[in-house]
């Protein structure tokens, strides 16, 4: 093995190159980071208990769009005993997530997640730039 | 118990029999019953059509009022090339609507006289029969023909199907064609067929369609065909109306005062 020196320079450049993502990551603090999602800050309520919604608020809205389209069942009686209209943009939206860039797209970007909601329901703050 | 071959036999013969006597009894029960009538006790089941006076509608020539409220409650991109253009309302001349009606003496202005058109929601709808994922459909409340575009897949049977050409399909993705987006309206997307719905979200809120809404003649009058005591009744009693295409069977529940 004459050329250890050499060898060994080499392997740690080869080792520390592939493992720059590992490091750059650690470094930068974005392992740790969560998606953050920004909570609506006036209605502390969701349409169910927070823990159903984080996990299952997909169901829940396919539920809703079966209910409505198929049934035309409009109104969803909550356990809380209130009342909401069964529709994604004029109750979860405009009621309360009114950042959908800030919350749902921060959660499904983090995981991974691409929705085709949004191909046709629409985000009223982008109804509201295009009516300018 | 020791049961032999025979009459183990014997017992499942019995058994079907029994059951399959107690289907023939079940359809010679409900033979005779039909459809349900419309009544105090079921005044839930409506048929929702309409009647269009065109005599009223060409009193203001160039008026597209109906049109543009339509447009602008369902989000319909507004695509300059024909071949891939959404409608759900639009205007038609008079003669190509009711070629077979007409005679050779009729007037050119009469002819060309632009008559709204939309889906005509019939009883018994073709768009209905050949769409293999149940995304059209013919809701038994109300008889509207729905749609549930989560459901198309675009394969556009039901544009085949459709005899009076009501049905479109988006070849490109309609937003960047919509001027203002309506955020109470989803917009569609590339792939899917879409047609007129007879708003259906408006009459689940108790509204009239939006274009019956939007016409200041009130030539288009919408209401329960099943209730004779409705203003369409009363106005289908009175006059004679014609329907597109009635001999292909469809039963249109669009009425047109000629």
């Amino acid at each position: 093995m004459r050329d250890r020196g050499a060898i060994y320079t080499g392997l740690v450049i080869f080792l520390g190159l592939i493992t720059f993502p590992v490091w750059h990551n650690i470094s930068s603090g974005a392992t740790s980071k969560g998606p953050e999602p920004v909570l609506p800050a006036g209605p502390k309520q969701c349409v169910a208990p927070l823990n159903y919604m984080r996990a299952s608020h997909m169901h829940m809205l396919m539920d809703w769009r079966n209910t409505v389209v198929r049934q035309d069942v409009h109104s969803f009686q909550a356990l809380n005993g209130k009342t909401y209209e069964m529709n994604l943009t004029g109750t979860c939206l405009t009621g309360c997530h009114t950042n959908k860039a800030d919350f749902c797209d921060r959660c499904h970007n983090y995981a991974g997640v691409s929705v085709y909601c949004w191909d046709c329901h629409v985000d009223p703050k982008l109804a509201a730039r295009s009516s300018k | 118990m020791k049961i032999t071959r025979k009459e183990f036999l014997g017992i499942s013969g019995a058994c079907l029999l029994a059951l399959s006597g107690k289907k023939v009894l079940a359809v010679l029960d409900g033979a005779d019953q039909g459809e349900p009538e419309q009544t105090a006790a079921n005044p839930a089941r409506k048929r929702w059509g309409m009647l269009i006076d065109t005599k009223k509608c060409a009193k203001d020539q160039g008026c597209t009022r109906c049109l543009q409220a339509c447009d602008r409650a369902h989000n319909i991109p507004s695509i300059a090339n024909p071949a891939h253009e959404i409608k759900w309302i639009w205007e038609q001349p008079f003669a190509d609507l009711f070629s077979s009606y007409q005679t050779e003496y009729l007037g050119s202005a009469r002819k060309q006289q632009p008559t709204p058109v939309m889906c005509n929601h019939c009883d018994d709808p073709s768009c209905v029969r050949v769409c293999p994922t149940g995304a059209t459909w013919k809701r038994e409340e109300d008889g509207l023909v729905m749609m549930d575009w989560h459901r198309c897949i675009g394969c556009r049977y039901c544009m085949a199907a459709c005899p009076y050409g009501s049905r479109s399909f988006n070849w490109e993705d309609p937003r960047p064609h919509i001027a203002a987006l309506n955020a109470e309206y989803p917009t569609r997307t590339k792939g899917v067929v879409e047609k007129c719905t007879f708003c259906s979200e408006r009459l689940a809120k108790g509204q009239m369609p939006s274009c019956v809404e939007a016409c200041p003649e009130k030539a288009l009058v919408f209401g329960d065909l099943n209730d004779s005591q409705s203003e369409i009744r009363t106005l289908l009693a009175s006059q004679y109306t014609l329907r597109r295409k009635p001999e292909l069977g469809t039963g249109p529940n669009i009425y047109y005062v000629a």
